[in-house]
């Protein structure tokens, strides 16, 4: 069976075209995504991962624009559909819960407007029916008294409510993939622990994909299958979950589990990676992790490929290997 | 809600309380009324029996006192030049300024505001720029250059349209209106497009420019990835956001637009308050430049009101009674 969403060398741009190159805030990204499994899309901020997850519902807007690669969803590729295919894919097939909560809901419509409209975008059904399943998916992210919140304008949740409103209208659908852009960032950890909890149950139960967006190792590793970790536009490292967390190869990948609070090393000093990420505009040619890198050589002036090694894959020619205690 | 009424009508009467002071004080360092109340030749007796008619031998808290007194009874005193009341003389003129006025505003707003949607939705087309190049004239071309012009083309080159005055009128709810005519109608369409431009420049390029603030928001985006339509987000999500500053501006601009008609009443003739205004002002006839101002202070300070409690119903985020 082939994998629900194929993205394949992607390449999104900021301003060029017309001969000019523009800024690639993603550059020669692939990955692929089964029903039913989630993937941890892991990376510092401005690392691209948003631009990736708007990339594939084709959501850029002006001076963003996809230069190369193709993402194929279910079978068809998303560059062929009309405008009107894309519209009834997005929210239908492919949802997708935005990283800002404070921003995703329209201040002067009720939210119960917001959800109505969001069900009969795609299917012909009354107002009351609508109103009905959006109280259902209200009630599934555990929003209490659904019935009132539904005539309640944004301004009135807080956002870790709007961030659950938000996901509720993921949900409204059922869509084969879901496109969760760093959810609970804004939620406190309770709140965390059900969100995860809802997706991991609806990718066992209704096979629903997800590409879940994170900085969050942590989160990562409890809810995800595999990862894909972005630094500055590009996939250094993929695999299975389990393998990379524990055995990192690619420098960067190691650098970001030793910066995640452990308890296993409780009273030592956190590792940092040294430095910061680089602007997209101002990366070093070659590997764009070199100046940052302990393990930097000459040769690493030469953007290395992505390497694979059984199931998983790095862009490292001095990858970190666990010693062998 | 309905203490916050009562605070806001409360500070509204304060407004236009101290609106009367002003207006009263101001007209009385404008000239001397008996100047022109008084035929020169007449002699002592009758100067002060004159004088002593229209109150002006008080000292002038009395005078205000008096004025204020008559206020409550809705008395402003009779006109100097026409001997009548002056508060029944502008409101005998009103219908025809309000009239101009409304046309005027929905002129701008037919015009303006889908001129504006179109070139905030699509800025980058020649269409938009041209668009918004004549709105630049709209806005800085002086309104009595326009309305003459608009009488050289139309009247006199073109002779489609009359010049002046209102035409033909007929009665309803108990007043004359000339757009029930269609002759009225024909004299109404030069100055009320006169009167309209400028508005219709502000609304249009408002409305550009709340169309490209709200555009990049989130939750367009959010809607549109929801698979929401692209006419329901236009008309939906982006309209009713741009309905909160457009119907500030209509409001405000409403009370200016009656403010302002006096330019274009007197171009095109139009036997509005504008035009009595003007006369009387020409004529020092105190008691309706009085009455005319404080009228304009009333209709400012209600149409604030309105525009309030509109606010409530577009913007859920603001309510009257919230503290903040
Ligand atoms: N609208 C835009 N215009 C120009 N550059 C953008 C725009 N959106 C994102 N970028 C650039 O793309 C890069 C990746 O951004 P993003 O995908 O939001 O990062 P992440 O989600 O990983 O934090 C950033 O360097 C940012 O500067
Ligand atoms: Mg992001």
């Amino acid at each position: 069976m082939s994998a629900l969403l194929q993205v394949s060398n992607l390449v999104t741009e900021f301003g060029g075209g017309g001969g000019h190159p523009g800024l690639k805030a993603v550059n020669d990204v692939s990955f692929t995504v089964s029903r039913g499994k989630v993937l941890g899309l892991v990376g510092e901020s401005g690392s691209g991962k948003t631009v990736t997850g708007f990339s594939i519902l084709r959501l850029l807007e002006r001076p963003g624009r996809i230069a190369g690669g193709r993402i194929l969803f279910d079978g068809t590729d998303i560059a062929s559909c009309s405008e009107e295919e894309m519209r009834q894919l997005r929210g239908k097939r492919i949802a997708m819960v935005f990283q800002d909560p404070m921003m995703t809901l329209n201040p002067v419509l009720t939210i119960g407007t917001q959800m109505v409209e969001a069900v009969q975008a795609h299917d012909k059904v009354s107002k009351e029916v609508a109103r009905q399943r959006s109280r259902d998916a209200l009630g599934l992210v555990g929003i209490p008294s659904p019935e009132e919140r539904l005539s309640s304008y944004p301004h009135q949740f807080s956002g870790g409510m709007r961030q659950r409103v938000a996901i509720a209208i993921a949900l409204l659908h059922q869509p084969d993939l879901i496109i969760a852009d760093e959810p609970t960032t804004a939620l406190d950890v309770t709140i965390q622990s059900q969100i995860i909890y809802e997706f991991q149950r609806l990718a066992e139960e209704s096979n629903t994909a997800v590409v879940w967006i994170t900085h969050d190792l942590a989160i990562v590793s409890r809810l995800a299958d595999d990862i894909a970790v972005m630094y500055a536009g590009r996939l250094v490292e993929t695999g299975p979950v389990g393998k990379v967390l524990t055995d990192p190869r690619h420098p960067y990948t190691a650098g970001l589990i030793a910066s995640v609070p452990s308890q296993n090393r409780r009273g030592e000093p956190l590792h940092q990676i040294r430095g910061m990420t680089p602007p997209i505009n101002r990366l070093p040619e070659g590997c764009s992790f070199r100046t940052r890198c302990d393990r930097a050589t000459e040769a690493c002036r030469i953007m290395p490929g992505l390497i694979p090694e059984e199931d998983r894959s790095f862009r490292c020619i001095h990858p970190v290997m666990k010693e062998v205690a | 809600m309905v203490t916050s009424i009562i605070r806001r009508l409360i500070q509204a009467l304060f407004v236009i309380l101290a609106m009367t002071i002003i207006v009263f004080i101001g007209v009385n360092v404008i000239g001397n009324p008996v100047d022109i109340l008084i035929n020169p030749d007449a002699n002592q007796a009758e100067r002060a029996r004159v004088i002593a008619h229209y109150g002006l031998d008080q000292p002038i808290w009395k005078q205000y006192l008096m004025f204020l007194q008559g206020l409550l009874h809705g008395d402003f005193g009779d006109s100097f030049v026409y001997g009548r009341p002056a508060l029944g003389l502008i409101l005998e003129r009103m219908p025809a300024t309000l009239e101009l006025a409304i046309t005027a505003l929905g002129i701008a707003l037919v015009v303006g505001l889908p001129l504006g949607l179109y070139a905030g939705l699509y800025p980058k087309r020649v269409s938009s720029k041209l668009i918004m190049s004549a709105s630049i004239l709209g806005f800085s071309l002086p309104t009595f250059w326009v309305g003459l012009m608009l009488i050289m083309v139309f009247s006199v080159e073109l002779g489609w349209l009359p010049t002046n005055g209102r035409g033909p009128t007929m009665e309803l709810l108990g007043t004359q209106w000339s757009f029930l005519t269609g002759e009225g109608l024909r004299h109404l369409l030069l100055p009320a497009f006169n009167l309209a431009l400028f508005k219709t420049s502000l609304i249009l390029r408002l409305t550009r420019a709340g169309v490209q603030e709200v555009l990049p928001q989130d939750y367009i985006k959010f809607a549109r990835a929801k698979g929401v339509r692209e006419g329901r987000i236009i008309g939906v999500h982006v309209l009713k956001n741009l309905m909160i500053p457009v119907v500030t501006i209509i409001g405000l601009e409403f009370g200016s637009l009656i403010a302002f008609s006096v330019v274009t009443e007197s171009i095109f003739a139009w036997p509005g308050m504008g035009k009595l205004i003007i006369d009387s002002i020409n004529l020092l006839d105190r008691p309706v430049i009085v009455a005319y101002l404080m009228m304009m202070v009333v209709l400012f300070v209600v149409l604030n009101f309105i525009i309030d409690i509109c606010y409530t119903i577009l913007d859920p985020r603001v309510r009257l009674d919230a503290k903040a």
